[in-house]
């Protein structure tokens, strides 16, 4: 460990918590249909994109009407996208002649895309052409992040209402976020990315000569364009299969910094914006507290975990070294761990380091980041769902604690709510436990791992916990381009994406119609350090109940045979 | 439920038009006029054409030549192939992989810096630390029948440091000082 290993993770931390606030104003200008400074000239075509949408723009919906529209959208972006993949084959800007892709993996790389999760089991590289990578690809990572971020309008005015209906409109939710928000930040770090080095072109490959005389072939394409819709989305899935870790993606410490912010800034932002929107700008900030002290804890035991040797490295004589396996020279070990955990805080799944290759515990931490529900900061407008359904938990738990009725943000927390939420939580140890235990025991899933024992294991929950987190990182060991894998790893992100949030927006359906109470006495003031705590507390006990027994199986068995390895 | 058709087929054609095609398209050619050498891949330039990518790390064999690190991407440092060995800390072939490595590098182990034993996530690691650097200085310079001392200021004058002091770690490109060493001193005969 450095000092300025330190100082990094705690820049970047302090940078991404920052920019939450003038993001999220952006965010709740966009929602609220108010003008954004510097934007205005992108009304008219915002009025002609609605217009074209025709008339159910101009309703306002509720509850159903809403998650219907958004499932219509995200049904055909699934279909649009799945032709596209199958059919590259024969579309246009394809001079390698490449191949469409497999059912399976379409099908498997459709959902991933539009569910935000970006899991890839194919490699970049390789397999897709650059209209792929544009018209399928890059627009699904704008439409899924714009996706989560509408969520973040619907909570807000079901909490602000007095018994009321409407939720506001999908469609202008939707076109307001990715013109306001999605695309004006898309360019400017598009444009930073090409000054720092970033490829931007339409050449796929490039044949050379090295000093050696050695033939090289350098794999291009339109690259910043895409990785920094991939980042501020929290997309995570890489132009190529090295991810953020490929010098073309991620060329140096500086684009590095930049990509991390960009995947946190405005998870945190969409919180931010609730608290604007929802009159509840005192516990939104406390909320982003409860976010940043656990994702601060868990960057630091990451950095911690990896910077002392593993065994392999001890009994060659390198007693001194930090493990240095799969990451890059340029980023180190502190920058690889800050990444880690931003990445699996946040549902981003972007890489720049391999997680296959972390100690046990600095996977271990990755991974339990992901299973806490993707809170910390999840990903745009996920995470401030994800956080929202913690924190009526948090409330309901203390409401039984002293016998009151629990409130947040003056709305009575009942049963109604109360099963919504748990019907949410519940979907992420169903998918992720159902599927880990089914596939340890199936020869067909097993075939995939690249390792035994429980190593092996922690490849499997790695890569259901990040399918249904919706992250799409990976313990790349596993060959997971299989039927098998590709199936259910499909289902297990569809399950981890709508099995949370429909009941979401049910639930914001239900608080919505509540009368908005007063602040009285005996509420439970939701903006201190003790709601922060019991928030803390709530996130911990209920993600280590659900995981604990697996994780020990895994990761921590792994841990205390490296102690003995090292003996 | 049909009303909610429309305005998706509408919003999809919409927006793959104007974030697949012109918002890539714009940027594209907005790079090739802000960076028109790094929107192309950063092509080192040398009189017979480019040499390679100063972004993208080579297969350097040859002893007047810094050595990259060990690399799994297809035979090492195929951009074709990009990603890391993907082996688990304690799996066995990770150790006798290092293992093979500390004893190609006839230094003790506990004198070898550990990126020169360990497989980048890339592949394509286009940078080695300093210290892996300077511990090829004596072999370079036997081979080019140099002073070590000259070798020596060429590589430290290759060093990058953290940005702003605190961001990223301290390297050196294996290409451009390979290529800066057959300037000073001269390409070797083949």
């Amino acid at each position: 460990m450095t000092w300025q290993g330190w100082a990094e993770i705690a820049l970047t931390l302090a940078l991404a918590i920052g920019l939450a606030w003038p993001l999220g104003w952006v965010i709740a200008q966009a929602l609220e249909g108010k003008p954004v400074a510097g934007l205005r000239s992108l009304a008219p075509l915002e009025r002609g994109i609605l217009k074209g949408l025709g008339p159910e723009t101009e309703t306002e919906q509720g509850w159903l009407a809403y998650t219907a529209s958004l499932l219509v959208f995200n049904g055909l972006g699934f279909l649009l996208l799945f032709l596209i993949l199958i059919g590259q084959g024969v579309l246009p800007l394809n001079p390698l002649k490449l191949a469409g892709l497999s059912p399976d993996l379409a099908f498997n790389t459709a959902i991933s895309f539009v569910t935000n999760t970006n899991w890839q089991a194919y490699s970049g590289e390789t397999a897709l052409t650059n209209l792929t990578q544009m018209t399928g690809l890059t627009v699904q990572n704008f439409m899924s992040g714009a996706t989560g971020i509408v969520v973040v309008g619907v909570l807000a005015r079901a909490f602000r209402a007095h018994r009321g209906e409407a939720l506001g409109n999908f469609w202008r939710d939707l076109v307001r976020v990715s013109l306001y928000v999605l695309l004006p930040l898309s360019i400017v770090m598009a444009i930073a990315l090409i000054l720092q080095g970033v490829p931007q072109t339409l050449v796929q490959r490039l044949d050379l000569t090295t000093l050696e005389g050695a033939k090289q072939t350098l794999t291009l394409g339109p690259i910043a364009s895409q990785e920094a819709i991939k980042q501020i989305g929290t997309n995570g899935g890489g132009f190529f299969n090295a991810n953020s870790a490929h010098p073309f993606e991620n060329p140096s410490p500086l684009t590095n910094l930049i990509a991390m912010v960009a995947m946190n800034a405005l998870a945190f932002g969409c919180v931010i914006a609730f608290g604007r929107m929802a009159g509840a700008k005192r516990e939104a900030a406390a909320l982003v507290v409860a976010m940043g002290v656990l994702l601060s804890v868990a960057a630091g035991l990451i950095y911690v975990a990896e910077t002392s040797p593993t065994p392999a490295l001890v009994h060659s004589g390198l007693a001194h070294a930090v493990n240095l396996e799969g990451k890059e020279v340029r980023f180190g070990t502190a920058a690889s761990a800050v990444f880690a955990a931003m990445t699996t805080g946040a549902s981003c799944g972007a890489t720049n380091a391999l997680m296959e290759s972390f100690t046990p515990l600095g996977g271990g931490v990755s991974l339990f980041l992901i299973q806490l529900g993707e809170i910390l900061p999840g990903g745009v407008g996920s995470g401030l769902y994800g956080i929202v359904v913690m924190a009526l938990l948090a409330v309901f738990v203390s409401g039984l604690m002293v016998g009151r009725t629990p409130e947040y943000l003056g709305k009575k927390v009942e049963a109604r709510e109360i099963k919504f939420a748990m019907l949410a939580v519940l979907i992420l140890p169903l998918a992720i436990l159902g599927f880990t235990a089914v596939a340890a025991v199936l020869p067909m899933a097993l075939k995939g791992l690249s390792a035994s024992g429980p190593h092996g294991l922690t490849e499997i929950l790695y890569a259901y916990s990040s399918g249904a987190g919706n992250n799409g990182s990976a313990f790349a060991g596993l060959n997971a381009n299989t039927p098998w894998w590709n199936l259910t790893l499909g289902i297990d992100m569809m399950l981890g994406r709508f099995g949370y949030l429909i009941p979401v927006i049910a639930l914001a359906g239900a608080v919505v119609q509540k009368p908005r109470l007063a602040q009285s006495a005996g509420t439970l003031r939701s903006d201190t350090p003790l709601f922060v705590g019991l928030l803390l507390g709530v996130i911990l006990i209920l993600g280590g109940l659900q995981f604990f027994p697996a994780l020990a199986l895994g990761p921590l068995v792994e841990h205390f045979q490296m102690l003995n390895a090292l003996r | 439920m049909l009303r909610h058709f429309r305005p998706a087929i509408t919003a999809l054609i919409a927006f793959t038009l104007l974030l697949g095609l012109i918002y890539p398209l714009a940027i594209t050619a907005l790079a090739a006029g802000l960076a028109p050498n790094g929107a192309k891949g950063s092509l080192v330039a040398t009189a017979r054409g480019p040499v390679g990518s100063a972004l993208i790390g080579q297969n350097f064999v040859r002893p007047e030549y810094l050595h990259p690190r060990p690399s799994a991407a297809g035979d090492g440092y195929d951009p074709t192939q990009s990603g890391g060995a993907n082996l688990g800390p304690l799996d066995p072939k990770l150790e006798t992989r290092i293992a093979a490595s500390v004893k190609a590098l006839g230094v003790a182990g506990a004198s070898v810096p550990v990126d020169a034993v360990t497989a980048s996530a890339s592949g394509l690691d286009p940078d080695i630390s300093p210290e892996f650097a300077r511990l090829q200085i004596d072999r370079i310079a036997k081979a080019r029948n140099a002073a070590p001392r000259a070798v020596a200021s060429l590589v430290e004058s290759h060093v990058r440091g953290r940005f702003l002091g605190v961001i990223g770690e301290p390297r050196v490109n294996v290409l451009e000082t390979n290529l800066a060493l057959d300037q000073r001193f001269g390409p070797m005969p083949r």
